[in-house]
Parts: structure tokens; C-alpha cells; sequence
């Protein structure tokens, strides 16, 4: 099995007081070559921002922009018009396009936001830009994953501007997770929200990712009570254009 | 704003996208950065003009610019200078600026 590791503890740091940010691939002031993206995943930034912060208006273009809060809520602001809060238990989508200016701040004045910030290399350019959020249903989630983005505006969850599926599970003590790979061609990227997995010999470890290239199926067996994993079925080859 | 020395002596990255005010920031991001110089343009030919004015070995073209103007505009300047490199810039001035020229600045010698 050809797999990619990464290990929380050997992702990028930056503490920039108000923010924290643990990164998976390069990102910003942190360069690795070695790390650059899995396929057409970019970036994978695990967020702490601090009460009363936020990053002000910026632009983004051409990336499909996924966040994932995890604790405390989000305030979205952009040039589209839109002002939503979004928290836990949902998912915003921001396919950039032709370009957008955003913000994002912290809804809480006092606690911290914590979320994750998932860049994916769009299948086309220049589109037309799109806010989306959806709201999960635990539930659904509970020993099973479940969609929460897909190609297809018609499938479940919300839908992005590239081959990509991702789904979202927490798990029981020792219950298995079977995942089989949606397109041929896609990698599987692996990321433990919370608790610890087990695939084959690897252990995988709260905010660990594993990349796995050749395989078309997964088992996985979750190791902790409550392990919450984050499933991202991404292209492997992405058009350079 | 980079005086005349400033310019002289840092890498000159042009940059080419079709939103003023993404360019911009892309613009500003590139200046701050201790080494490099951006300069920017709206337009392919505003490009080709500005790429011939000054030595530009890194070229990023952005938001707006469509697939069959970005391999156009890169026919062009390869035939101005066969080392030029032209890469697409995801994410409009974000954290990916950076790591884009990073990228390559790992495989290119620029003096």
C-alpha cells in the first residue's frame, strides 16, 4: 500500500497570537516541498481563532474553498452579498472563480473558533463565484459517513467545482468504517477529526492524515469511543492549465 | 512603493490577472516580500509591454485570464525569452503566493 503520512505533530506552525493554525501542506510562511498537496487537495489548515478575531476582507480566486468549524461559529461576510454564521455541525463551500472578497471573524467575542480550512484545486476556471453552507444531521454521521460534498449539486451535502467527494463519520469503540473510492483515478486522503483509527498496521492518531494512492477500497477500525474522520476522495491528476 | 534601488536589485515578477483589485493585493503581497518586485497587468498586451521593458523571469497569471489566453500569452513571451516561467497563480494573493514561486525558485537560478 502506497500511503503518504502526516502526523499531526510534523505539520506546519504559525501563532500569530490571534490565530493559530496547524497546516498539513505548505502553506504561507511555511514552505516544504515534500509537502505541497495530495492530488488536487492544496491545503488542509486546522484554525484556532481567537474571541473577537477573524481574518478581515481578502480575496481568493480560481480554489474551491471548504470549512469545517469545529468549536465556536464563524461570521462570513463577501462581495456577493452574503452574511451568514456558520458553526458546528456545518459546512461552507466558496468555489472562488473569477475572484471574491471575503471575511471571516469569530462570532464570539470571548471563546475561541476552531475549524478546518480545506483548499481544493477547482476542475475549470474563472467560474462564476458561489457561497454554500449546509447543516449535517449527527445522526446520519453516527457509525456510518456520510456525504457532505460532492461534484453533483444533486447529491448529498454540498457540491464543489471538482471530482471530490468528501464524507464525515464519527465512530463507536471498534466499529468498523468501510469506505470504497467514487472515481477511478482519485486517492483517498484520511484526516482524524478527533479520537484515534486503525488501517491495517497504521494508527492513526487525532489530527493525523494519511494519503493513500493505489487502493480502491479501505477498512478502517475506529480505536476510541467518539472517533470522528474526515474521508476526502480527491483527483490524483490535476490539469494544469 | 519600492524606490529605484529597491527595484534594481529584486527578483521582478510580473503579474497578469483581469480583477484590479486582486491584482493589487497580489501586487502588495510580492512587494513586501524582502527580494522580489511585482509588477502587474490587466491586460495580454499591457503584459507583453511590460515584459519588454523589464526582466521578468517569473510571470503568474491569475483570476480572470482563460486557458487558451494564458497558453497564448506564454507562446509569446517564451518566444521573447525561452527561460521565462509562466504559472498559473491559484487563490488570488492568498497563502499560496508565496509557495508558488518558492516552487520555483527550487528548481530556477535567478541572479
Amino acid at each position: 500500500m502506497d500511503n503518504i503520512i502526516h502526523k499531526a505533530a510534523t505539520r506546519g506552525h504559525a501563532d500569530h497570537g490571534w490565530l493559530e493554525s496547524y497546516q498539513t501542506f505548505s502553506f504561507a510562511g511555511y514552505y516544504n516541498p515534500e509537502r505541497i498537496r495530495f492530488g488536487a487537495l492544496r491545503v488542509l489548515n486546522d484554525d484556532r481563532v481567537e474571541g473577537g478575531k477573524g481574518f478581515g476582507s481578502h480575496p481568493h480566486d480560481n480554489m474551491e474553498i471548504i470549512s469545517i468549524p469545529l468549536e465556536g461559529s464563524l461570521v462570513h461576510e463577501d462581495n456577493m452579498g452574503n452574511k451568514k454564521v456558520v458553526g458546528p455541525g456545518e459546512v461552507q463551500v466558496m468555489s472562488t472563480g473569477k475572484g471574491i472578497f471575503h471575511s471571516e471573524y469569530n462570532n464570539s467575542l470571548h471563546h475561541p473558533v476552531k475549524f478546518l480550512q480545506i483548499w481544493v484545486f477547482p476542475n475549470r476556471l474563472n467560474v462564476t463565484p458561489r457561497y454554500d453552507q449546509i447543516t449535517r444531521d449527527p445522526k446520519k454521521e453516527h457509525n456510518q459517513l456520510q456525504p457532505i460534498v460532492s461534484p453533483a449539486p444533486a447529491d448529498a451535502g454540498t457540491w464543489i467545482y471538482q471530482d471530490a467527494w468528501f464524507s464525515i463519520g464519527h465512530f463507536d469503540k471498534d466499529r468498523g468504517v468501510d469506505y470504497t473510492l467514487q472515481k477511478a483515478g482519485n486517492g483517498i486522503y484520511l484526516f482524524v477529526i478527533k479520537g484515534s483509527f486503525r488501517l491495517e498496521e497504521q494508527l492513526l492518531s487525532t489530527r493525523d492524515g494519511l494519503g493513500i494512492a493505489d487502493r480502491k477500497d479501505i477498512h478502517l477500525t475506529a480505536v476510541e469511543e467518539g472517533s470522528e474522520l474526515l474521508v476526502m476522495d480527491i483527483p490524483m491528476h490535476v490539469k494544469q492549465y | 512603493m519600492l524606490n529605484n534601488t529597491d527595484m534594481a536589485t529584486r527578483l521582478h515578477i510580473l503579474a497578469v490577472g483581469r480583477e484590479p483589485a486582486i491584482l493589487e493585493v497580489v501586487k502588495r503581497l510580492i512587494n513586501a516580500h524582502e527580494g522580489w518586485a511585482a509588477t502587474t497587468a490587466l491586460t495580454d498586451a499591457g503584459a507583453l509591454d511590460a515584459f519588454q521593458r523589464e526582466h521578468c523571469p517569473i510571470v503568474l497569471v491569475g483570476a480572470g485570464v482563460t486557458e487558451k489566453e494564458e497558453n497564448a500569452l506564454r507562446g509569446q513571451l517564451l518566444a521573447i525569452d525561452p527561460h521565462v516561467t509562466v504559472i498559473r497563480h491559484y487563490g488570488g494573493g492568498s497563502g499560496l503566493l508565496e509557495n508558488e514561486i518558492y516552487e520555483i525558485l527550487k528548481t530556477e537560478q535567478y541572479g
